[in-house]
């Protein structure tokens, strides 16, 4: 009997929790479009997300193609085909690694510094604050961040997928004697329009989960030092798993 | 931060972002925006297997126009080439599919024949080879059919 219950209740509040997460996804978007609009905020908000995650994309990008060159010219050369490697790194880059590594930075950067200053705010009630001066929190706080992360994560994967291209060049070209026109040939023979747009695709949808969960764990948190801290390893948890679940199932429909 | 500074980085941000993007659709993506520098031309094939739209289309080895589209007719495939404009090709030129190694990708030859008429857009490639099957030649090795 207990069990049973214990069932039902965990299923209950599951399902409330999915409900007030779409919820406030509505709510964040349906504000977005409405009056005053605060550019100035979006313009900070572009600068966290994007412009100061640039390094670390850069850096993560860097090794990521160099590694992916390395592992590519072991497996290719069995077959005798080290020609295609260009083509291989160019294709893991803009299909997937370039989107979902960029992201996951992004979630590990940005993403756990908003939950954690969202929950703040939240915790000393400044957000009880402004909805007292009729500022509407999540318009003023929650709408200029999914704004830039829609904006800013695409502009990073393509960041991402350039400086990984070319690290998977310095490897496969200047360390291990690929010939770089083949590197070149290949991997504009084989990259299409559609690999390039399933890419942007991704990044888009995953900018928006990353600001959505995080957002919204700072912003529901608990009242408590330690529940501030369990939201945000919450948050960039689910963000991250959402991540790569959501890539599955785009990649399942795009392919 | 002072606002410009601010300003400053966003923009170096948003044009970095937006330079690679383009790069990415336009060099890698060949999402062509300004159509023209090309003609297309007609060649039915017995087989086009492995053949892909976007395949190179090569004179002596130099690439001179893509694989644009490829159809059924008759039972027979149907391959549209999109040829630069400048490439002359005669009534007389035979258009192959050939491969690049044994698990190469596969590319069309034109020789461009000289005598006949000059072929324009739209008009039809007579003389065509399709590519060869590898299994096939094996097979019929194995088999002593070989002449």
């Amino acid at each position: 009997m207990k069990v049973l219950i214990y069932i039902g209740s965990s299923t209950l509040s599951l399902l409330e929790e999915i409900g007030r997460m779409f919820l406030f996804l509505l709510q964040a978007i349906a504000w977005i479009f409405r009056p005053p609009f605060r550019p100035a905020r979006i313009l900070n908000q572009l600068y966290f997300i994007g412009f100061k995650t640039t390094f670390v994309v850069t850096l993560t990008a860097i090794f990521t193609g160099m590694v992916l060159a390395l592992q590519g010219y072991y497996s290719l050369r069995k077959f005798g085909a080290e020609g295609l490697l260009g083509s291989a790194v160019a294709l893991g880059m803009i299909r997937e690694l370039g989107p979902v590594l960029g992201s996951l930075m992004v979630t590990a950067r940005s993403g756990s510094a908003m939950t954690a200053e969202i929950g703040i705010m939240r915790i000393t009630e400044q957000i009880d604050a402004m909805e007292t001066m009729a500022v509407n929190p999540i318009q003023y706080l929650i709408a200029p961040k999914i704004v830039a992360g829609v904006m800013a994560v695409p502009l990073l994967v393509a960041i991402f997928d350039i400086v990984g291209i070319f690290g998977g060049y310095l490897v496969g070209v200047k360390l291990l004697g690929v010939s770089s026109g083949s590197f070149w040939s290949s991997i504009e023979s084989e990259v299409g329009w559609s690999d390039v747009y399933g890419g942007f695709l991704k990044s888009i949808s995953f900018g928006l989960i990353v600001t959505w969960v995080c957002c919204y764990k700072g912003f529901y948190t608990e009242m408590s030092a330690e529940g501030l801290g369990k939201a945000t390893t919450q948050g960039v948890v689910l963000s991250s798993v959402l991540i790569l679940v959501w890539d599955y199932f785009l990649t399942s429909v795009l392919l | 931060m002072q606002r410009g500074r601010l300003e400053l980085a966003v923009g170096v941000f948003v044009v970095l972002g937006i330079l690679s993007m383009g790069y990415l659709a336009l060099k890698l993506g060949k999402l062509e925006l300004v159509g023209g520098g090309y003609y297309d031309i007609h060649a039915e094939f017995s087989s086009a297997s492995g053949l892909k739209p976007g395949a190179p289309v090569e004179i002596a080895g130099v690439q001179v126009g893509r694989v644009k589209t490829i159809g059924l007719n008759d039972s027979q495939a149907s391959v549209t080439l999109a040829l630069q404009s400048g490439i002359e090709i005669y009534s007389d030129a035979i258009a192959s599919i050939k491969s690049r190694g044994i698990i190469g990708e596969k590319f069309m030859e034109l020789s461009p024949g000289g005598s006949g008429d000059l072929l324009r857009t739209g008009d039809t490639i007579l003389d065509t080879e399709a590519g060869i099957d590898l299994e096939q030649v094996i097979s019929q090795f194995i088999h002593g059919n070989v002449e």
